[in-house]
């Protein structure tokens, strides 16, 4: 630790880094006072005893990086797996990287920069320093279990912990330093168990709800009754006979009261007298995707090919659908939790954001206190799956601890998580091709319109969450603009793009497809409603509805879903995925839709995504029955085909195919926030339906695609983006009803039956 | 006012209101990680203890109600070094992502299979059926329930 302080405090050059030009997408870049990203001091260190010790800014979340990053280390320095040891995510010892989001982790930390650069730098430098040790040349030096040994004399031999232990490299990394080839691997690639099983199933695992302080107090909040009321009155003598009540909180529009236990502390909140103002009516649920349409918007072209509208005057069929898709919630398992404590000028803050230097820079503007002086540690919480309320807590728990001086922790109620999250945005997508006469797609426009409100507070925004809001920070500006400009570049980050595009942007052609012509615009629109990235954010959307439509076009002029897709595609990799998802699903060649039965109707859907245009590839063949009567989908079966470059541990790559397929699912089958005149109503699990342990879970069979020669992709998120369309597209085949509004909840299986 | 609870056979004097929900009894005042608040309301399955034999869901068991009686959580079905034979199987089926759910399926999972140890997998997930987990590990799950099933049906995995 205090090496660590030392390094932070030596003066070393602070710079924006990266060596390869490897992108780091909406990543944003390091914040000032953090270990220098350029340096090998900052992400590795080795002890006498030879344990390594690594310092990483992407942190676990349950989606297995954690144990995938210690493999790296363990690869690339030739160590025993059990010798490393990674700390993530502490403002005060890690590098930062921003946010650990996006699917970017994978890409960020095991291609040539970051975390794999510096172990091999770090390896090439223990080479170096044994060469000297032991006067033998770089190249009859081999490493093994911790130690460099001649090749020639392999009992001449040293530790690594006597060539560096506990002192610093003073290092830059180095770009040249040669990465370990796959072909050597023998515990990256591997399906490592990962470390934290043990102590999970046992109870011993520590989360963020469990971080227990001495002296810690317990906080509650008392939200508003609606997005836009605010506080006219606090009626504290409503709690004063509340046993261990210490404090109430008022900040502007934020509440909160602080009790000496949590039971005391959820009495005073539900007691809590308070008048708030009526805040203006809610938009119409029923009729809130149509309303998108009709908002101020800021508008951006994707791609624009001048030909698009005569194309599609000219063709001999064009084919027209629209897309709805709800707001939908992280809805962690565990309410959010954090624990604060603020001393003064001096503050320590455990949270589960997935973003510690921008919760340390956001925590101080709120709390009027030098980020220099505050000190946020990961600790993990319940999944989150993009922004759940973990952000929100942190400032939650960190006004209550300045308010009385002591550790507080606040764990949020069921209701308040569900009202207050940033949402998953809602959208209207509506999709139009150009058909020539031998059936081939000749111009497509892809028109979405998408509400946001808020976003994660990034560096200096702490209004884009609800508590940020309450206590007067404003969330980011939204400034309309229309018409939008023509795009300066090729963008693919949110699949707004179709992967059957080629996607001409100044002459160059950068899509997956073939189909020359192209118009892709995107409406941003105001929301009621705060608003964040779920797990596939925008990508789940745009890839749901075109996916579907693709299976439109192909049903409409008799081709086979999955021949369709390959004649329109150019991406080898998107390719390999739709060929050995529909391989391994044993795909029968026909058109949609097939002689699905009369009662419970079967059928089979197919769905593909290039993620982010490049950054993992997938495919998924859904089989589904469907119900006639009742409108019910029973999945059956779901295959999945991925390609995410160099697969890191198999098994927790197949754990994430498989929960996101299964949440892909729920989404797609079940989930949906609803509101009335004036405010959510979709406030609990019964509210709001996940698909419980009991339900008819499908047969998954992942087919995982190790390609050892690519770069390092994201696996996070390539299931969940195309389980709606592949099972909707299934429900087609094996109806002919067509699935264009998620969630495919009964009663909207049964009106697309009657339609 | 003092209440007794029981937990994992070791008895605790607590002064606490009687209306207090098992959970927070559980995880403020003993510091047990295991049972967990996720929605406060019943729902989920977060806070699952093993009351007499029977999963109850402490959130909204009031202290009173169980004072005198067994209480038995994660923590108490076995340990790192001598795990239950469901903690054993979770393990080995990598049966995890955030890990927030692990109590409540594992000791919904375990009240049960200790009167059913012949349920069919039909069974199995009927009696999952009111247990939430948002990181949708289902498949791995329900497999290593079933796993544990046959290990304590066959006697090898008896405690």
């Amino acid at each position: 630790m205090k090496r660590r302080e030392f390094l932070r405090t030596s003066g070393a050059l602070i710079v924006g880094f990266s060596l390869s030009g490897v992108k780091m997408r909406g990543q944003g870049g390091p914040v000032e006072g953090a270990p220098p990203m350029n340096q090998l001091d900052s992400w590795l260190a080795i002890s006498s005893d030879g344990s390594v010790t690594a310092y990483s800014g992407k942190e676990e979340l349950g989606q297995g990086i954690a144990t995938a990053q210690a493999q790296l280390i363990a690869e690339e320095l030739s160590v025993p797996f059990e010798r490393v040891k990674l700390i993530y995510c502490d403002t005060a010892l890690t590098p930062d990287q921003a946010y650990t989001s996006g699917s970017q982790s994978h890409p960020a930390n095991f291609n040539h920069a970051n975390l794999a650069q510096a172990a091999a730098t770090a390896r090439q430098a223990l080479l170096k320093m044994a060469s000297d040790r032991l006067g033998t040349p770089v190249a009859q030096l081999s490493m093994k279990d911790g130690s460099v040994a001649s090749k020639i004399d392999p009992s001449r031999k040293v530790g690594y912990g006597d060539l560096i232990g506990d002192k610093r490299f003073n290092l830059v990394l180095d770009p040249n330093a040669p990465r370990k080839p796959a072909s050597e691997w023998t515990v990256l690639g591997k399906p490592v168990p990962r470390p934290d099983l043990p102590a999970l199933v046992t109870g011993q695992f520590e989360f963020v709800h469990n971080v227990r302080l001495p002296g810690m107090l317990h906080g509650r909040v008392v939200r508003p009754p609606s997005p836009e009321a605010a506080v006219v009155a606090v009626d504290e003598s409503s709690v004063r006979d509340v046993p261990g009540l210490k404090k109430v909180v008022v900040k502007k529009n934020f509440i909160g009261v602080v009790a000496e236990k949590p039971w005391q502390a959820m009495q005073a909140a539900a007691k809590l007298k308070v008048e708030w103002s009526a805040g203006p009516p809610l938009p119409s649920f029923a009729q809130y995707h149509d309303t998108l349409r009709k908002q101020p918007s800021r508008d951006t072209l994707m791609v624009n090919a001048p030909d698009v509208t005569e194309k599609l005057a000219r063709a001999s069929a064009t084919l027209t659908a629209t897309y709805r898709y709800p707001y939908q919630m992280h809805g962690s398992m565990g309410s959010s939790c954090a624990v604060a404590d603020v001393q003064g000028e001096k503050t320590v803050i455990y949270s589960a954001t997935q973003g510690v230097w921008y919760q340390r820079s956001t925590s101080a503007m709120l709390l009027g206190l030098k980020p220099e002086n505050v000190r946020v540690i990961f600790r993990r919480g319940s999944g989150c799956y993009g922004l759940n309320g973990a952000d929100t807590v942190t400032y939650d728990a960190a006004l209550l601890s300045q308010a009385v001086g002591k550790p507080v922790r606040v764990q949020l109620t069921r209701k308040d998580e569900m009202t207050w999250e940033n949402y998953g945005n809602a959208f209207t997508i509506d999709e139009r091709v150009a058909v020539d006469e031998r059936g081939s797609i000749v111009a497509w426009e892809h028109e979405s319109w998408s509400p946001g409100r808020g976003n994660r507070p990034g560096p200096g925004t702490p209004g884009n969450v609800i508590t940020g809001y309450l206590a007067g920070f404003r969330p980011e500006t939204f400034t309309p603009r229309s018409p939008a400009p023509e795009p300066v570049g090729f963008n693919n980050n949110s699949n707004a793009i179709p992967s059957y595009l080629a996607a001409r942007v100044n002459g160059a052609a950068r899509g997956t497809g073939k189909v020359d012509s192209g118009r892709v615009l995107v409406h941003g629109v105001p929301s009621p409603f705060w608003t964040g990235p779920l797990r596939s954010p925008a990508r789940l959307q745009n890839t749901f509805a075109q996916e579907s439509f693709m299976d439109e076009i192909a049903a409409h002029v008799k081709a086979d879903p999955v021949e369709y897709r390959l004649r329109h595609l150019s991406h080898p990799r998107l390719i390999d995925v739709v060929n050995a998802a529909s391989k391994a699903a044993n795909w029968q060649k026909r058109p949609s839709p097939g002689l699905g039965g009369a009662s419970v109707a079967r059928g089979r859907g197919i769905a593909c995504v290039a993620y982010e245009g490049d950054n993992g590839y997938s495919a998924m063949v859904a089989e589904v029955e469907v119900h006639r009567d009742t409108g019910a989908i029973a999945v059956k079966r779901m295959v999945i085909a991925t390609d995410c470059g160099p697969v890191s541990n198999p098994d927790g790559l197949r754990n994430q195919m498989e929960g996101g397929a299964l949440q892909g699912m729920s989404r797609a089958l079940s989930e949906e926030v609803t509101w009335d005149g004036e405010k959510i109503t979709s406030v609990d699990w019964r509210s709001y339906r996940s698909l419980p342990l009991g339900f008819e879970i499908p047969k998954i069979e992942c087919v995982l695609l190790n390609r050892t020669e690519e770069a390092a992709n994201g696996a996070g998120e390539l299931s969940i983006t195309v389980a709606a369309a592949a099972i909707g597209n299934a429900v087609f085949d094996a109806t002919g009803a067509r699935l264009r509004h998620a969630p495919f909840t009964p009663e909207r299986v049964k009106e697309a039956l009657k339609a | 006012m003092a209440i007794t609870l029981k937990v994992n056979g070791q008895s605790h004097t607590l002064d606490l209101d009687p209306a207090t929900p098992l959970l927070y009894a559980l995880s403020d005042d003993l510091a047990l990680n295991g049972p967990k608040f996720g929605c406060g309301l019943g729902q989920c399955g977060a806070c699952t203890a093993i009351v007499d034999g029977q999963a109850i869901r402490s959130c909204i068991t009031a202290v009173k109600s169980v004072e005198g009686r067994e209480i038995t959580t994660l923590e108490g079905i076995g340990t790192v070094a001598h795990p239950h034979p469901l903690q054993e199987v979770f393990i080995e089926e990598g049966a995890a992502q955030c890990g927030f759910c692990i109590n409540a399926v594992i000791m919904t999972a375990k009240a049960f299979l200790d009167k059913n140890s012949q349920a069919t997998e039909a069974e199995i997930q009927r009696a999952m059926s009111g247990v939430l987990c948002r990181c949708f590990t289902h498949t791995r799950m329900l497999r290593a329930i079933e796993r544990a099933r046959q290990k304590l049906a066959s006697g090898r995995g008896a405690r």
